[in-house]
């Protein structure tokens, strides 16, 4: 009986509408969230897994060793390998290194599985391609991607090594 | 002749300075609505666009003028193309007989109250013809839902209508502000309080806005009446919503809240000091308020179901109304001061 009184008067007075009214008044007044996306972006954590990348060791030699790794650890079979040993010094290094980003799921297995820290993650969120093809992330693009980000990369590699 | 030419020109010229400020103000409306339910929703709206994106509304009507109007194939193409005309032109004729201060309107008629009533249900008729033509059936459906939603609501409005009637005993709307003078307290919201509110919900479901825009029902019937529109035909009904939300917030400020009456009036000191406000300013002002609610109710509330919009109507509206003018009736009758005095 009393809450079906107490029912009545909450839908007389419309109490739940006002109730409603007063926390988007309140929200009104708030702080805005926006971020002014081309001048601002979101910050992103040491480990934030974007596009792919080849490193180089400091004197430009190339890391990946072609151990193939990263290829069998792939749960999305996005990375395709061939290896031959290098003509001047008989290296083993990789002819073919190529991932599909269509394919890729962006977990992050081929940099845990690769024991050089060839093939990274970076933190770069903003690419896109316009033509079919232009997904194959071949040996020379990865290796560019990684040139152009190498100092960021390494500096997230040393905030990391800690926990690793 | 030559007399009557000029005055023709007169009017003319009254219209063109009634309804380009008009249209501006809808522009505006736009952009403030996007506004505020950007902010009501922690964002911050549109700002690209010139400073505070305050040129958005005129990118908007550059957008839409420039895209390409589709007719449907199977459509009315008469019914079609006439009937954003329709929905519009009702919502733009009403301001032939606001007052905007005292003495200047366009049209000074006796029946005012009568007109607006009228013109105001005529409006459905464009978004009827709109679901009609268009033949699809989210436009039907969206037309139907709009139309039994006002042809409910008008009545409850109507007796809302009468109740302002009564306590001012004429239908020319500015006899009816005039008669609410003395200050906050002879306002006609205080004794007609329960009309007040019966004809505020009764405006937003006329309008078609939320929480009752069935008409519209994004989620299930797309966009309602007017999804087959596009380019200029979709803005003309773009802006009659919009032009139909300024005109109920403005005669809700006339009937209940004293149109350009100022707040201060008969407060000594105070009153004196905001006499030199312009009277327009004031009917501004409360036009602002209710527009400002129109918005705030619709980044709050969720859409009503149908039959609960039917029930509200017909079992709850109706009645409220009927008790008050009863009540109202007996309160003119012994002179209740201070209003009936
Ligand atoms: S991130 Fe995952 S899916 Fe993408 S290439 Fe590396 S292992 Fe394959
Ligand atoms: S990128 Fe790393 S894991 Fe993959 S083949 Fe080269 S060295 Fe091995």
């Amino acid at each position: 009986m009393l809450s079906k009184l107490k029912f009545l008067f909450k839908t007389i007075l419309l109490t739940e509408l006002f109730q409603g009214l007063r926390l988007t008044g309140k929200y009104f007044f708030s702080a805005k969230t926006t971020l002014q996306f081309p001048e601002e972006t979101t910050p992103t954590s040491p480990r934030f897994r974007g596009l792919l990348a080849l490193r180089r060791y400091p004197n430009g030699e190339e890391r990946c060793i072609a151990c193939k790794l990263c290829e069998a650890v792939c749960p999305a079979l996005a990375i395709t390998i061939e290896a031959k040993p290098r003509e001047s010094d008989g290296a083993r290094r990789t002819t073919l290194y190529e991932i599909d980003l269509f394919k890729c799921i962006y977990c992050g297995f081929c940099e845990e599985s690769c024991p050089v820290d060839s093939i990274v993650l970076t933190r770069e969120k903003h690419y896109h391609f316009t033509e079919r093809g232009q997904q194959i992330m071949t040996k020379e693009k990865l290796l560019a991607i990684g040139d152009k980000y190498e100092s960021e990369i390494a500096a997230d590699k040393t905030e990391d090594a800690p926990y690793r | 002749m030559m007399n009557e030419l000029i005055t023709l020109i007169i009017i003319l010229l009254k219209i063109v300075l009634i309804a380009i400020p008009l249209i501006l103000f809808i522009a505006y409306l736009t952009y403030f609505e996007r506004k505020i339910i950007g902010y009501m929703q922690s964002r911050i709206g549109p700002n690209r666009v010139g400073i505070y994106g305050l040129a958005q509304p005129f990118a908007d009507i550059l957008k839409l003028i420039s895209k390409e109007i589709i007719i449907p194939s199977t459509s009315n193409r008469y019914l079609f193309i006439i009937a954003p005309l329709l929905a519009l032109a009702p919502s733009l004729v009403a301001w032939s007989v606001i007052p905007f201060s005292q003495g200047k309107v366009l049209a000074n008629i006796n029946a005012g109250l009568l007109f607006i009533f009228a013109i105001s249900s005529l409006s459905v008729y464009g978004i009827l013809i709109a679901g009609w033509a268009s033949n699809s059936k989210y436009a039907l459906l969206g037309a139907m839902r709009s139309a039994a939603q006002t042809i409910s609501y008008e009545i409850a409005m109507g007796f809302a209508f009468v109740g302002v009637l009564m306590a001012s005993g004429s239908m020319n709307l500015q006899d009816i502000v005039l008669k609410q003078q003395g200050g906050v307290f002879h306002w006609f919201f205080l004794p007609l309080f329960p009309l007040f509110f019966v004809y505020w919900i009764c405006a937003v479901a006329e309008t078609n806005r939320a929480p009752f825009d069935v008409a519209e029902g994004e989620s299930e019937i797309v966009a309602g009446f007017h999804v087959e529109y596009s380019g200029m035909g979709f803005a003309l009904f773009f802006l009659a919503e919009y032009a139909n939300m300024i005109l109920v917030s403005t005669i809700i400020a006339l009937f209940f809240l004293g149109g350009w009456l100022s707040p201060f009036e008969n407060i000594p000191y105070i009153g004196v000091l905001f006499s030199w406000v312009p009277g327009f300013f004031w009917l501004f002002a409360k036009t602002s308020i209710f527009l400002f609610l129109l918005i705030w109710m619709r980044a709050t509330f969720p859409r009503y179901r149908y039959d609960q919009i039917m029930r509200l109507g017909w079992k709850i509206l109706i009645p409220i109304t009927i008790v008050w003018i009863i009540v109202l009736g007996l309160a003119v009758q012994l002179k209740l001061p201070p209003w009936f005095s």
